[in-house]
């Protein structure tokens, strides 16, 4: 705001005004571009390697693993046994070292309860909560964005008013008691849809025997083209959609809202109002494509709630997920397992970040350019 | 023949404190192809009126009387406040345009200009893409953007300021409006890039037979452009006269204040001789308190980005109770210079030894002493204080960090005294800064700055976002307690008259090069340096004849580069 | 601004009589009362709205014992047991839990677990996240660039899954009331250091530039003095609305644990997202009961919570507080952008939001990218709409 600032970035260093300093501008953007991509993208590896090491050291904090599963129910030498088999008696940085060693090539353990890999669950459960959240964000978005543009539109007006009182219920209710909400009236309450799982047994059986079957259950209910078969997943999807979309359509419609309020009052919005723009047009034109850049870059860190939400409304819904399987193995004390979603989730969330950070910076025309 | 006439305009705020009146009972005509200026300080409500004439309130505002808008061609009229909705639409942009005073916010910065320019002809009638886009490259070339076939598809952040308001304006020419409201369309440009604007406005008057309805708070402006002046004062209009008559004759007692108040060019001489009179003999060879030799300040680029070079090669003398001007635009490095000075910016290379002490490698814990005797006048008023402090403590802040009093309380003798001084009541040390006005708290500041009696204070554009009449009276007290207390000061500004007004020697910077230096006579009288000769010809003048010969000058200066 | 000094200004504070206590300015300055008496309207609605509903859940915590028919975990009373998913009745208002408890006993015991973990969880984190803050942001260098990197690291972690973590280190999964509060309550702070980090952080940061602590540093105050002095309290003026913001995030974290159980046993104390994982069978054979209270309850607090949040952070940025402050008289408006220099989340497009929204339209510790930051929506807001009295007439910005 200052002269100081601007002097100092050295910005608007150019005091004449005639000489082009487009040129010099676009090779400074573009060099900006590429180093600021290459920075963003380095900066996934700390992340990482910061969460697995937290991660690690905190399970291993209180003991072992298989102590931790088994213990009480074994006798104290065969306990000991099982932990020497498993290595878990080797001094701790040892098996750090090991760990990381296997996380470098993909692997993230092996489940203690039910014996399998970490990676083999997340390919089997991770296409559902996949699934989930697809239909989740369908929700935010169509529920979301236009909601809060309308919300900005008539700021402080009653549907405003409205609007936000239903955005902040959206978001201070757990995802998990609007599923039980949701369930106990269209479920239980109305019979109109079914209460829990991602399909009826039937047609889970009928997906099964699909020749190369995706996981996506959409997908392959129109694989079958069998219409009940596609009705029934659809039906099954709704209520877990909601949940999980409500929760995220509210975060939306306040990050809408709030921005385009912000864009709204700014010199351009109201230069352009000043040459007879119309307002539907300012509104959906000149006021929304600026406050979409702040807008995906928040959206990119709701990608955490996003997941832990999944969580939550898989285990309210007994969907099939990773989620549903996290919980799974908490109640078996299958900390291993729970080590290997974890910091899965984790290195998900990390690289989406990234990914959204790199499609708002390219959006941005002053940083493409 | 009137494009705009306003009658009984009355314009009031509904806010807690009830209503506030901002426009009270304006009158005032426009005619076809003239520029009428509409002048006065902030809060006088001359933006309030301007905006009125498109209909740009907010919805709390009340308007009450008439703002009749002719179209260009006179055969349409409208009275906008009753307008609304598709009506309003119409006549916004088609009959009458504005011009921001922001450039660089009046652009939308996530699309190209092009489409900016082409929104509003599309507004207004059926264009296909390919016509807009002629149109804006036809517009764009009228206004003196270069290649503009090629920087129609170009982003906002891609031009410069001086640019930008180029392309503000080609978007209000566009669709041949018969008046183009600008409000303060040069305050936040650089003086030499001011002139060139005010030429593309006459050129808007000339060329394109637009009327402009002037806003702006700076007389030299006025001067330079204005046919006609309209002088609001606290939501009225003063006085109405044209330009040669206001200046020559004002009527009111607010505008003769006001002009009164500007500074101006060739003031400085007679002070400065007056000042050296009265200096001690031998006084040229006491050693100076501040001496840049071969200086150079280097802002290191982020990223891979190359370096930024604000100050290169200066080398300068500040001698005990002298009062060194430094002037620039932005970007010159003045700022950077009394920065380094006070030790707030690293110096690369070069020597810079104030009060003795190298600030080149200069370590923080040897250099704390020497602080207690330099004091620091900032630019921006509202954020000079710490908004949780009172004045006073703020003020015996100095006084307790160098441990002349236990604590604010013990110190308050010494700051009613400091207060006094700056001619402010002792009650004032109670207030907190935002109750205090822009021209107050710059007072307090000098206030804080002069609690320790500094053999040298660095003033840094402490007028600059203060109002002429504030202006003055801060400039005063200024030279004031200079004469009285002896200090050595380095003021900075990027206004020549103002640091004419009190510096004994001007020090000219341009992109971080020192091109000249001299007593006021020497650099202001008889400029050397191509850009100083420039600079001066670009600053208007507060006296339309004067200005007039003046721009024939600065255009025959043009056209010599 | 104030126009020529020989004239008075209008109304406003500038005027204000000087004889004013300054007792009376300062408990008007307040962080909550101050807004409150700022807010209009629909802002002022919601704003109380919050108060209330916030008052409640206090009020109820405090007096739980009072409130409450029965102890949190009576299973049986004179007349012997309770028995197990009863509906509403004159003996159990709210009817019984599958566990055979009384609803509406365990819904107003839950408010003081729910307190319980807000105090500890939020002010161990505000202790260290402040401290680290502060000192990082003022000094810089390779620490702060480290404990960004860590900050955004924990920051970008799920929240829930690290509380179960935490919840896992802390007491192996299994619950006594401390143990439990002591888990949720960690795992909370893990959660939210890096939030409170990264905003007094970038709090410091910006204030760091400020004319205010460049004038400190030219009169030669220590590093000590600018920070506690200058520095500290005027960028922690955004906390009281982090602060609620973080309260409702630490309520649905404990939910959450609860839900998946990882909560306090129901004879350690009540805990909403306990009894609704248990009442999670009872959905599906239509029992409303047992689920409907304690969310509700949940949902009350955190709406109340969030409500406060919201108001406050709106009231704290003027691009969103209600127009008919922008349209002041010039005084008051120049008042309060001076009082709240950054004490209005202005930079961030987003502001502070729910759920751990906290971060505003940029994130501090990111490389900005080229040219990208100085031309956020947020950028000459200030500057921006003062259409109004303000005729911005003398001002280079």
């Amino acid at each position: 705001m200052t002269t100081t600032t601007t002097e100092r970035t050295g910005s608007s260093a150019d005091p004449a005004g005639t000489p082009d300093p487009a040129p010099r501008l676009r090779r400074k953007g573009s060099g900006g571009l590429g180093s600021y991509l290459l920075v963003r993208f380095l900066l996934i590896f700390p992340t990482i390697f910061i969460l697995v090491t937290t991660v690690f050291f905190l399970m291993r904090a209180t003991g072992d693993p298989i102590t931790a599963a088994l213990g009480g129910r074994l006798p104290a030498d065969q306990l000991a046994e099982r932990v020497r088999e498993a290595g878990y008696d080797r001094p701790l940085f040892t098996q750090y070292l090991e760990y990381l060693g296997n996380l470098v090539q993909g692997d993230f353990g092996t489940t203690l309860s039910d014996r399998r890999p970490v990676l083999e669950v997340l390919t089997t459960f991770g296409i559902a909560t996949l699934e989930l959240t697809v239909y989740a964000l369908i929700v935010a978005f169509i529920v979301g964005i236009p909601l809060g543009m309308l919300a900005a539109y008539s700021r402080d007006r009653f549907p405003d008013a409205v609007l936000r009182v239903f955005a902040i219920l959206c978001y201070a209710t757990p995802v998990f008691f609007t599923g039980l909400l949701l369930k106990l009236v269209f479920a239980s309450g109305l019979g109109w849809l079914p209460v829990a799982g991602r399909a009826s047994t039937g047609t889970e059986i009928e997906l099964q025997f699909l020749e190369n079957p995706t996981g996506f259950y959409l997908i392959d209910a129109f694989q079958t083209g069998d219409w009940d078969v596609i009705s029934d997943v659809l039906e099954h999807a709704v209520l877990p959609a909601l949940a999980l979309g409500l929760l995220t359509a509210g975060i939306f419609l306040r990050l809408v809202r709030t921005n385009m309020i912000g864009t709204l009052g700014t010199g351009y919005v109201e230069a352009a109002r000043s040459r007879g723009v119309a307002e539907s047009r300012l509104l959906r034109k000149h006021a929304y494509r600026p406050a979409l850049i702040p807008i995906i870059t928040v959206i990119g860190l709701q990608i955490a709630i996003l997941l832990v939400g999944a969580v939550l409304t898989e285990t309210t819904f007994e969907w099939k997920g990773l989620g549903f399987q996290l919980a799974e193995y908490l109640q078996a004390r299958d900390f291993v397992a729970v080590q290997g979603i974890v910091v899965l989730l984790a290195v998900i969330v990390a690289v989406t970040n990234f990914i959204v950070d790199i499609i708002a910076a390219l959006i941005d025309p002053r940083v493409r350019y | 023949m009137s494009v705009v006439d306003i009658k009984d305009l009355q314009i009031s705020f509904a806010t807690d404190a009830g209503t506030v009146t901002a426009v009270h009972d304006v009158t005032l005509a426009v005619q076809a192809g003239e520029v009428l200026a509409i002048v006065g300080e902030s809060g006088s409500g001359k933006t309030v009126t301007a905006r009125s004439i498109l209909g740009l309130l907010p919805e709390t505002a009340r308007v009450r009387g008439a703002v009749v808008l002719s179209s260009k061609d006179g055969t349409d009229e409208h009275d906008v406040v009753p307008l609304s909705g598709a009506k309003l639409r119409e006549v916004r942009g088609q009959d009458a345009a504005m011009v921001f005073q922001e450039p660089s916010t009046s652009l939308n910065p996530v699309y190209p200009i092009g489409w900016q320019i082409a929104e509003g002809l599309r507004a207004h009638g059926k264009y296909t893409k390919k016509e807009a886009r002629a149109k804006a490259i036809d517009v764009l070339r009228r206004v003196g953007i270069p290649d503009p076939e090629h920087r129609v598809d170009h982003y906002p952040h891609q031009f410069s300021g001086g640019q930008k308001q180029r392309i503000v304006i080609a978007q209000a020419l566009a669709l041949d409006p018969g008046v183009i409201i600008a409000d303060e369309p040069t305050t936040a440009l650089d003086v030499t890039v001011q002139a060139e604007i005010l030429e593309l406005l006459r050129r808007c008057r000339d060329d394109f037979g637009a009327a402009i309805v002037l806003i702006t708070h700076n007389m030299g402006v006025v001067a330079d452009l204005a046919d006609r002046v309209a002088v609001m004062y606290q939501g009225r209009i003063v006085e109405q006269a044209d330009v040669r008559t206001l200046f020559s004759a004002p009527k009111d007692p607010y505008t003769q204040q006001l002009l009164a108040a500007v500074p101006r060019l060739g003031q400085g001489v007679e002070r400065t001789r007056e000042r050296a009179t009265r200096r001690a003999a031998g006084w040229e060879r006491a050693a100076p308190v501040v001496e840049a030799t071969d200086l150079r300040i280097v802002y290191p680029g982020r990223m891979r980005r190359p370096d930024f070079v604000a100050v290169d090669g200066v080398s300068f003398s500040i001698r005990p109770g002298e009062v060194l001007g430094l002037v620039g635009e932005s970007g010159s490095g003045k700022t950077t210079i009394g920065r380094a000075i006070a030790g707030l910016t690293k110096v690369s290379d070069g020597s810079l030894a104030v009060l003795g002490t190298e600030m080149n490698g200069m370590k923080e814990r040897t250099f704390r002493p020497v602080r207690e005797r330099i004091g620091f006048v900032f630019q921006d008023p509202a954020s000079s204080f710490n908004p949780l402090l009172t004045i006073a403590d703020a003020v015996a802040e100095p006084l307790v960090v160098h441990k002349r009093a236990k604590d604010p309380r013990a110190a308050r003798p010494r700051v009613d005294e400091l207060l006094e001084a700056v001619q402010l009541p002792k009650a004032f040390g109670d207030r907190y800064p935002h109750e205090l006005s822009g021209g107050q708290r710059q007072r307090a500041s000098l206030a804080r700055a002069l609690a320790l009696q500094p053999e040298l204070l660095i003033a840094d554009e402490p007028t600059s976002a203060l109002d002429v009449s504030v202006q003055a009276r801060v400039l005063e007290l200024f030279a004031e307690l200079q004469r009285e207390l002896g200090f050595a000061a380095l003021f900075i500004s990027h206004d020549l008259a103002v640091v004419d007004l009190l510096a004994d020697r001007i020090a000219v910077l341009y992109r971080g090069e020192l091109v000249e230096e001299g007593t006021g006579a020497e650099v202001l009288g008889a400029p050397k340096h191509p850009y100083t000769q420039r600079l001066l010809a670009s600053l208007p003048v507060p006296d339309p004849d004067e200005q007039a010969r003046r721009r024939t000058h600065w255009d025959a200066l043009r056209a010599a580069d | 601004m104030a126009t020529v000094t020989s004239v008075p200004t209008a109304a406003g504070p500038g005027s204000e009589p000087t004889a004013a206590p300054r007792r009376r300015r300062s408990w008007r300055r307040l962080p909550v009362v101050h807004q409150l008496r700022q807010s209009v309207g629909l802002q002022r609605g919601m704003l109380v709205a919050g108060l209330v509903l916030v008052g409640v859940f206090l009020l109820t915590a405090l007096f739980a014992p009072l409130l409450a028919p029965y102890e949190y975990a009576q299973l049986r009373d004179a007349d012997g047991l309770f028995g197990a998913q009863q509906p509403p009745s004159g003996d159990h208002l709210l009817g019984t839990t599958v566990g055979g408890y009384d609803v509406l006993s365990r819904v107003i015991w839950g408010s003081r677990t729910a307190l319980y973990v807000i105090v500890v969880g939020v002010l161990l984190s505000i202790v260290a996240g402040v401290l680290l803050g502060l000192v990082s942001g003022y000094f810089g260098g390779w620490l702060d660039r480290v404990l960004v990197v860590i900050a955004d690291a924990v920051y970008a972690f799920p929240a829930l899954l690290l509380a179960i973590i935490v919840a896992i280190v802390i007491s192996g999964g299994q619950s006594s009331l401390w143990g439990g509060i002591l888990a949720a309550a960690i795992s909370i702070v893990v959660v939210f250091i890096p939030q409170y980090f990264r905003v007094v952080r970038a709090e410091t940061v910006r204030i760091k530039a400020e004319a205010f602590v460049e004038s400190a540093r030219v009169i030669g105050a220590s590093n000590r003095r600018i920070m506690l002095r200058h520095v500290l309290r005027n960028a922690t003026r955004t906390l009281p609305l982090i602060l609620t913001l973080n309260a409702s995030e630490a309520i649905l974290t404990l939910a959450g644990l609860g839900f998946l159980g990882f909560g306090i046993q129901p004879t350690a104390a009540a805990e909403w997202g306990y009894d609704l994982q248990q009442s999670l069978p009872d959905v599906t054979s239509g029992i409303w009961w047992t689920s409907l209270f304690p969310g509700l309850a949940i949902v009350l607090v955190v709406l109340g919570l969030t409500l406060v949040g919201e108001s406050l952070n709106d009231l704290a940025d003027p691009r969103l507080r209600t127009r008919r402050r922008v349209a002041d008289q010039e005084p008051a408006e120049e008042g309060e952008v001076a009082a709240v220099p950054g004490g209005a989340l202005t930079r961030g497009a987003a502001g502070v939001g729910g759920l751990g929204v906290t971060v505003a339209g940029e994130r501090p510790g990111d490389p900005a990218p080229a040219g990208a930051t100085g031309a956020e929506p947020a950028d000459g807001q200030g500057a921006g709409p003062d259409v109004t009295g303000q005729d911005g007439g003398g001002t280079r910005s």
